[in-house]
């Protein structure tokens, strides 16, 4: 997942001024923040809950519950029946729909402006009256294991990518899949969900992030009187995670059904802590686009087009998580190259960058194409709730995305080269391959295995 | 705090009486090269989007050339007159300008988002004009991505949700071309030559076919000027193209195909309604309620919140030139596939038998008319129904009435519609990963 991560300040490139509102934001007493993106363009409104709890924080056995809990909060509350939540935002004209990453779980409604009240009243309730039976639970987790089976079981690209996170990683929980192992699945059982609930669902672990056609005063009165009333909870302490060091290239090959091989490179880096001062995770932001954001970039240009040893290729880097990140090469080889072929043709033009770092033009085009993506991006109000929300539950806060995008803009090729030297070497690196198997083999691999939306 | 809230909740209410919203004004005119082009004039966000379609699909292929139509749409960036393929795509990425494209039966488009200063949007247009009217086909790159969409067509007939939509097109459309894969077969595309592309180009990206949609910061002589630009110089052709009719009676078919995967995918269904068709909102409503309503709908209810034997199962009709398919779809695990397929037969069988509840109807006219400022909230949701009111012959009032056909349909236009387009009793079903023991007796055949 690669998205670049900006606020709106294209003023910095281009002379336009374009109507752009402010984002407003506001804590309430029970320590819930408010952020108001105003976008008149449009009479609708997007409301986003933003949970700091995601499956960073689920405990060794547990994998999966952050996402399986996710999936009860659509199974009702004290005062509104199972199911009752979804017919009424489709009863008001609106789409709704959660997700659940490594490191938070998020609800959202879209509606006409109009109905925000209702999103809000059935938001705020489902904060804390859930409901939650070992009945209900039964049959939702028998969905997820369908949805497991559906997005990784089946899927020998979603396995290879699973499978490499629980080498690369060997203490940091990102070495789970967010889906959850299927014994943890099998395992898990109401108390489980209840438990986890307890723990997070509350106003002061949340970011409500409202985006559209609304006033900001309006907005904040509003949540006040939905979300204000909720009693905020002691949270307890969570545990970080300090990675250890990789001490040598690790390697590993996972079989599935299937006619491509693939090769993944993922070298551990690290993310923004101090987004003013930092500067390495903006030069392994623009690396990741000079090797791979744009059709003429140095990956597509160089291994499918030119030396034609990959059919497909892809580089990625998310210099915003909670947790370490890992910069990811990738390579489907050719017919009649092989996965060696592949990760020769990606060594070299790593060496090439560590050689001869990248060129003027190259650092201009992937920067232009930065500013141009922040004006393309105010025609989405969901994706500009989307990064404000991810911010603030990241724990760098939406003002920094301006900051980002201030520093991006200040990278130099020097810099981009020196992140290439200093991360892209091989006691950082898992090598994993997709060993593809005939479908005539034997019968289903019973194995385990990223973002999940309900 | 407490006043201006109750305040927000009266003026709530008010809306919720006159939700009639501001559609979009949609300009209309045929360019001096004759296309038809549909424009947005909205000066909001300084950019600017352009989309081109032509009746150019996969359907325009024939069983021993598939893959040429859906070829010739992707060399179009790939190198024109005096611009390399690398030329084309460093040329947008400098400015920030995105290509792209779609690609389905009926249609092939180009499209481009560029900010709408002179310098990028001229730039843009400059090289977008050139890919739709010079594209040179060259032969080393055809030879290169017919490698490269061999091994995908190879990948793909190794997963399942792939066999079972190849399948699934196979046995609903038999001779008629929307059978035909859209990206072709491996055999037929080893053969395409660049001529094929040549001869296709020729055939079908003509000006007086082609639909041009702008929405953006630009004013309407510019885009004018912008819609000459990008279909002036397109091959002039004035045959006329047609598809044979579909088949609209198939006899039942269940093909079980064997699969190691842990789970069944499973496909139901038959040729649906096309674009045109009389009773596309009675369709669309009822669909919504059987299973094209996300959360709420009856297959949903049934398969998964009720018995939780599916994460996705779905309902929809795909309206095309002619009757697209009408698709039911489920994944679910082996051990329980012939149960699933049970229930969602049954949940079929009855609604076509007594249509949809009052109660349901109203909830899906208020989902569909509450709902629908949310399609028309963005620039690109915007062009995206320029082209295809534009390539469907849909009124240029097509967004000004949705709301009003909803409202109007009625329980028994829903249960009429159906009764008339679906017949649960010849239905096509198509299931790989089928359970082991079926799967192995079947073979994969037709029974």
């Amino acid at each position: 997942m690669r998205i670049y991560l900006f606020f709106v300040a294209m003023l910095l490139a281009s002379g336009q001024h374009i109507a752009q509102a402010e984002v407003f934001e506001r804590t309430l007493a029970n320590g819930l923040k408010v952020i108001v993106k105003e976008d008149h363009r449009a009479p609708v409104v997007v409301q986003q809950i933003w949970y700091r709890a995601g499956s960073m924080d689920e405990r060794t056995g547990k994998t999966g519950i952050a996402h399986v809990l996710e999936h009860l909060m659509f199974k009702g509350t004290r005062k509104v029946p199972a199911g009752e939540f979804s017919r009424q935002i489709a009863a008001a004209g609106g789409r709704e729909n959660a997700f659940t990453s490594y490191d938070y779980t998020a609800y959202f409604q879209q509606l006409h402006k109009s109905r925000l009240p209702l999103a809000m009243k059935l938001e705020a309730d489902r904060m804390h009256n859930l409901n939650l039976s070992a009945g209900e639970f039964a049959k939702e987790v028998r969905v997820v294991m369908e949805e497991r089976r559906m997005r990784t079981d089946d899927q020998p690209q979603a396995l290879l990518q699973e499978k490499m996170m629980a080498v690369a990683y060997q203490e940091h929980p990102y070495q789970n899949p967010v889906i959850g192992w299927m014994s943890d699945l099998e395992s898990l059982d109401v108390t489980d969900a209840a438990v986890w609930y307890r723990q997070w669902y509350a106003p002061n672990n949340a970011t409500l992030v409202i985006a559209g056609d609304v006033k900001a005063s309006e907005v904040f009165a509003l949540a006040q009187r939905h979300y204000g009333g909720i009693a905020r909870r002691v949270l307890q302490p969570r545990r970080n995670f300090t990675e250890p060091a990789q001490l040598g290239i690790k390697r590993m090959v996972v079989k599935a059904p299937a006619e491509l091989p693939q090769l993944v490179m993922s070298y551990h880096t690290p993310v923004l802590q101090q987004p003013e001062q930092d500067w390495q995770p903006y030069a392994l932001e623009i690396l990741a686009s000079v090797l791979d954001g744009n059709e003429s970039a140095r990956l597509n240009k160089h291994l499918v087009r030119e030396q034609q040893v990959a059919s497909s290729v892809g580089a990625g880097y998310d210099s915003a998580s909670r947790g370490p990140s890992l910069f990811t090469l990738q390579a489907t080889p050719s017919t009649g190259k092989t996965v060696d072929d592949a990760e020769t043709a990606l060594r070299q033009e790593i060496a090439l960058l560590i050689r001869e770092g990248v060129s003027a033009e190259e650092l201009k085009r992937v920067k232009a194409q930065v500013m141009a993506g922040e004006v393309y991006k105010l025609d989405s109000v969901f994706y500009q709730a989307m990064q404000i929300g991810q911010m603030e539950s990241i724990g760098l806060g939406h003002k920094t995305l301006p900051v980002m995008l201030e520093k991006l803009q200040a990278v130099t090729a020097e810099q981009v080269r020196e992140v290439a030297q200093a991360y892209l070497k091989d006691d950082n690196l898992t090598v994993a391959v997709l060993d593809p198997q005939p479908l005539s083999g034997k019968s289903s691999h019973k194995v385990e295995g990223a973002d999940h939306v309900r | 705090m407490f006043v201006k809230a109750e305040l927000l909740c009266v003026a709530a209410l008010c809306c919720l009486t006159n939700l009639a919203l501001a559609t979009p004004h949609i300009q209309n005119w045929q360019s001096a090269s004759g296309a038809k082009v549909l424009f947005v004039e909205n000066h909001d966000i300084p950019m600017l989007d352009v989309a081109v379609s032509v009746p150019a699909g996969s359907s325009f292929d024939t069983t021993e050339k598939s893959g040429v139509a859906g070829m010739t749409h992707h060399l179009l960036d790939k190198g024109t007159a005096g611009l390399s393929e690398d030329d084309i795509s460093r040329g947008m990425a400098d400015i920030g300008a995105q290509f792209g494209g779609s690609f389905d039966q009926d249609r092939a488009s180009v499209s481009l988002r560029t900010l709408s200063s002179a310098a990028e949007r001229d730039q843009a247009l400059n090289i977008m004009a050139r890919v739709l009217q010079q594209p040179a086909f060259p032969d080393a790159i055809l030879t290169r991505e017919k490698v490269r969409l061999i091994s995908a067509l190879k990948e793909a007939e190794t997963q399942p949700e792939s066999i079972a939509d190849k399948a699934f097109q196979k046995v609903v459309y038999g001779a008629h071309p929307y059978a035909l894969p859209v990206s072709g077969e491996v055999v037929s595309v080893d053969k395409i030559t660049a001529q094929d592309l040549r001869d296709f180009y020729a055939a079908h990206y003509n000006a007086n076919r082609a639909v041009v949609a702008i929405m953006g910061d630009v004013t309407r002589v510019q885009a004018e000027a912008i819609a000459e630009q990008l279909t002036a110089h397109l091959p002039v052709s004035d045959g006329r193209i047609a598809l044979p009719a579909v088949t609209m009676q198939i006899p039942a078919i269940e093909q079980r195909v064997a699969h190691p995967a842990s789970q069944s995918h499973i496909l139901i269904g038959a040729p649906g309604m096309s674009r045109s068709d009389p009773d596309y909102f009675p369709l669309y409503v009822g669909n919504y309620i059987l299973g094209g309503g996300g959360f709420v709908s009856r297959l949903m209810n049934e398969v998964r919140e009720k018995r939780g034997l599916a994460y996705s199962v779905y309902s929809y009709f795909m309206p095309l030139k002619q009757p697209g398919a009408f698709q039911i779809g489920l994944q679910t695990k082996k051990e329980q596939a012939d149960e699933a397929l049970k229930l969602v037969r049954n949940t079929l069988a009855e609604f076509i038998a007594q249509g949809p509840t009052e109660k349901e109807l109203r909830a899906a006219r208020q989902n569909l008319v509450g709902g629908f400022a949310l399609r028309i909230d963005s620039n690109r949701k915007i062009l995206d129904y320029l082209s295809i009111i534009g390539f469907y012959d849909l009124p240029l009032t097509y967004l000004d009435d949705f709301t009003a056909h909803v409202e109007r349909v009625t329980v028994a236009q829903i249960r009429d519609a159906f009764a008339r387009h679906i017949h649960p009793q010849a239905m096509v079903t198509v299931i790989v990963g089928a359970p082991e023991a079926k799967a192995e007796s079947a073979g994969g055949e037709n029974k």
